[in-house]
């Protein structure tokens, strides 16, 4: 058995996302061929033992049974909620990525990906990342809808235009891992390809250090230059005194009241929801006074500010 | 001269009838196609059997031509990379591929072609309530048909069947003239579906009860209410993406304010309820065909009639798990997986209830059953990897892969079209008079079954695997599976050309059905074949059930004794 399940999927390269993955599917299997088997048999036996003798065959009048019916209602309906409640858990597991996760910034592009890390080395199509640590991507598109599916992980999340998604893995060896564009996005949707390079901790930090961090610096350098320059800091502040807006210090991660009553915890999406629509929801204790900063600050550029933010901690 | 007790359906009080039996003609003189002649009597017609027969012409012709681009489709990924057709054109034929085989085909396949020929006749009426209406909804699909063609020959369409935007804003293909098209059709299904739901309530022969009304009836009512509640939906989702393509107002595009994922949720709240208009009416030809040829009263009638109208309503309630992936809310996700599983359970009942039938019946393995038995097989697969694709944590793994692909083949063409064949089959020497080559049917039914399996079951292997859809090139490692799948296509192709040269050959040299060539019980059974213009020569009056094998066929044969009174 185990072998055939080798066959049907990759190898696993990311237990912790994957192993609940694979244990529900193989339960699937098993249950659903025994089941197909049943009928299958079933079929095949009433097909030759009630084979027609004549055609003035009588056949008994059997029009229902209760009990059976109430019997293959249950017993289906018992095992769809074992299956649901796995498959949630594991899937809660694919949407909880562990706190000291390491960040990486994937940028999605007709027909390609860009990978942009915290010292400011970007990389295309080729993903390296440290084994045996958890690493979170915060995705987003440049133009329509991508996806990114790792087969060796169990991982797969779309990647959109109009916000950020993010999904985490823990590749256990070193190795490569194929990448895949899964939603169809034209032309070259079929060579939107990337690979997932895992190195041990040392061979991953030298890789960084090589990299060329190009011009302008990190991003966190980028993002303090551009709230000046936006004047940004005229109204936010960088060490927590009051001004006109909530201050940028701790913002990030931090729960806040909205004047409507609702909290919710500023992250990478409510930043940019208030960057570029910034009357959605406003932090109690403050007015509906900012403007859109829309056509003004480039996707790029608002991913450098919130990276700037979340270095400014309380 | 007999005596009767019954319900008519336009009183709904008890009456006593004088009945008689009509034995039906072996060798009818007067039919519905000697009737009125020539073309413009057949584009004019408001007969609900010549209306079923041109739509049967017209998806024939789309199933050609979505074949065809199938078999493209697959000759092209026998080799990674180029085998003998550009990306841009690949993307093209799975786009058309896709629209025309769900929109032309599957939709109207059932319902519209072989449900407009049976449902008045099971019902014992002589037409639909709306015959005029009838017509009308069959030009609207021509019309609407015309548009999409208009697309093809003007820049064709790449967006994929599914018109995700913001890739469908931005494509320079002619994504406008298909959703006109689209948002056309869809009026013919909904005024179809009309029409069949007030058919069904008004226009049942004396003695047809809700509890005496065939299963495909129950089928053909609970999809006719699907078309009629969610066909709007497409239509609006349609019309707002034209607009944001023609006049650039922000809806789905985020360039332009609007939200993509937003038209995801718009899309399959049509989409996904469009495959039950798809399954459904399916579940209705399985279940009168088994219970013709094993001679047997159906095993749970109510249990299939109500999950027929159960998975309508449910179907309505699971649209998201398309999205699992998408980006939608974490709560919406875990309560649409949810309630994907309890649309699980009705279809489940019906296949079991199906296979009990057959217990202590007297099976004869004709061609009609041969292929119901393929549909329950392959149906059967279709549903467990559907319970597969509606688990949260592997859906995450297998969404856009061929495993998809697989599945949504096993439950459309080996659900649908596989009942579908079987329906043409069983209703065959209704509609034409004539017997179709037993021997060269079975072989074609053999055929569909090896080359529908070749070709789709190793698509869950790759997709499994990782391969993902709608891809032109791939990895190396997929070759084998490719390749088998092409070849397993092949030999679909040649199972559909046998099928159609034995059909068209019973036209001109099959032998004269008879009345009653299976021996059923089913009122459209009790007149001749083909039957005549009205459908019956007296109002049917019905004492037992569809599906009483144990009765007598003189009890089946019976209708109103004063001829004078109209019929």
């Amino acid at each position: 058995m185990g072998s055939l399940f080798d066959f049907m999927l990759p190898e696993l390269e990311s237990p912790l996302t994957g192993a609940s993955t694979d244990a529900v599917m193989a339960f699937i299997h098993i249950v659903s061929f025994i089941i197909l088997a049943g009928v299958t048999i079933a079929l095949i036996y009433f097909a030759i033992k009630y084979k027609r003798k004549s055609e003035d065959d009588e056949t008994p009048l059997i029009t229902h049974n209760n009990k059976l019916e109430i019997t293959w209602s249950v017993i289906p309906l018992l095992l769809v909620f074992i299956v649901f409640g796995w498959g949630y858990k594991g899937w809660l597991n694919l949407q909880t990525p562990p706190d000291n996760a390491y960040e990486i910034h994937v940028s999605a592009y007709k027909w390609g990906w860009t990978f942009s890390y915290e010292n400011g080395a970007q990389i295309g199509n080729e993903v390296h990342v440290p084994a045996g640590r958890p690493v979170k991507l915060v995705m987003q598109s440049q133009d329509v809808l991508h996806s990114f599916f790792v087969p060796d992980y169990r991982i797969k999340q779309d990647v959109l235009p109009n916000r950020y998604t993010t999904v985490w893995f823990q590749a256990e060896e070193e190795g490569e891992s194929q990448v895949f564009c899964t939603e169809y996005c034209g032309t070259s949707h079929s060579d939107m390809l990337a690979t997932v390079v895992a190195h041990t901790q040392e061979d991953f930090e030298a890789w960084l250090d090589e990299q060329n961090t190009g011009g302008g610096g990190t991003p966190v350098e980028r993002g303090e230059s551009l709230v000046s320059i936006q004047g940004c800091v005229t109204c936010h502040s960088v060490d927590g005194s009051q001004k006109i807006g909530p201050s940028f210090q701790g913002l990030f991660g931090r729960e806040e009241t909205m004047t409507n009553g609702t909290t919710l915890t500023a992250d990478e999406n409510y930043i940019r929801e208030s960057i570029l629509n910034p009357s959605a929801k406003i932090v109690e204790g403050y007015q509906n006074q900012m403007v859109s900063y829309e056509g003004r600050l480039s996707d790029d550029d608002i991913s450098d500010i919130i990276e700037y933010i979340k270095t400014l901690e309380d | 001269m007999l005596t009767a007790e019954v319900k008519p359906a336009s009183t709904g009080t008890k009456k006593t009838l004088k009945v008689k039996r009509y034995k039906p003609s072996e060798d009818p003189k007067n039919t519905y196609l000697t009737d009125e002649k020539g073309l413009w009597a057949w584009m004019t017609t408001v007969d609900h059997k010549k209306i079923g027969l041109m739509y049967l012409g017209s998806v024939t012709f789309f199933f050609l031509v979505g074949g065809i681009l199938a078999l493209l489709l697959r000759t092209e990924l026998l080799t990674p990379a180029k085998t003998f057709i550009e990306a841009d054109t690949y993307n093209q034929f799975f786009t058309l591929h896709g629209a025309i085989m769900v929109f032309f085909v599957l939709i109207p396949s059932i319902p519209a072609a072989l449900g407009n020929f049976v449902l008045p006749m099971q019902l014992g009426a002589k037409d639909v309530a709306f015959p005029r209406l009838n017509l009308a909804s069959f030009y609207i699909y021509v019309i609407g048909a015309i548009f999409t063609f208009i697309a093809l020959a003007n820049n064709g369409l790449d967006t994929g069947w599914t018109f995700y935007t913001p890739y469908s804003t931005q494509s320079s293909s002619s994504v406008i003239w298909v959703t006109i098209g689209v948002f056309i059709l869809g009026f013919s299904s909904i005024l179809t579906g009309t029409n069949f739901i007030a058919t069904i309530h008004k226009l049942r022969a004396p003695g047809i009860t809700w509890g005496k009304l065939p299963l495909n009836l129950w089928a053909l009512y609970a999809t006719s209410i699907i078309q009629v509640l969610a066909t709007p939906v497409l239509a609006i989702t349609v019309l707002l993406l034209t607009m944001e393509r023609a006049l650039g107002i922000g809806i789905f595009d985020p360039a332009l304010g609007g939200d993509p994922v937003l038209f995801q949720h718009f899309f399959w709240f049509y989409s996904h309820p469009a495959v039950y208009i798809m399954a459904v009416p399916a579940f209705g030809i399985i279940s009168e065909v088994i219970t013709t040829f094993s001679k047997k009263h159906i095993f749970g009638y109510w249990a299939i009639a109500l999950s027929s109208l159960a998975i309508a309503f449910i179907g309505f309630l699971v649209w998201g798990h398309h999205m699992f992936t998408s980006g939608q809310s974490a709560v919406a996700t875990t309560v649409f997986s949810f309630l994907t599983f309890l649309v699980g359970i009705p279809t489940g009942i019906k296949v079991l209830n199906w296979v009990a039938t057959l217990y202590k019946g007297s099976i004869e393995m004709k061609t009609p059953m041969i292929y119901v038995f393929s549909f329950l097989f392959i149906f059967s697969i279709g549903g467990f990897t559907g319970i597969m694709l509606g688990t949260l944590s592997a859906d995450i793994h297998l969404h856009d892969t061929y495993y998809v692909v697989a599945h949504f083949h096993y439950v459309m063409m080996g659900g649908t079209l596989i009942s579908f064949l079987a329906g043409l089959h069983y209703w065959w020497p209704k509609m034409t008079g004539k017997m179709y080559n037993e021997f060269q049917a079975k072989v074609g039914a053999a055929l569909i079954f090896i080359g529908f399996n070749t070709t789709f079951l190793p698509q869950f292997i790759m997709g499994s695997q990782g391969m993902p859809r709608r891809y032109y090139n791939y990895i190396d490692q997929f070759t084998i599976f490719h390749q088998t799948s092409t070849i397993g296509s092949y030999i679909l192709g040649v199972g559909f050309l046998l099928i159609a040269y034995y059909l068209a050959k019973s036209l001109k040299s099959g032998e004269k059905a008879g009345s009653n060539p299976w021996g059923s019980r089913g009122l459209e059974w009790q007149t001749t074949s083909p039957p005549d213009f009205h459908n019956f020569d007296h109002t049917p009056v019905v004492i037992n059930g569809p599906y009483d094998y144990h009765r007598p066929m003189e009890e089946f044969q019976l209708g109103l004794a004063n001829e004078d009174k109209d019929h």
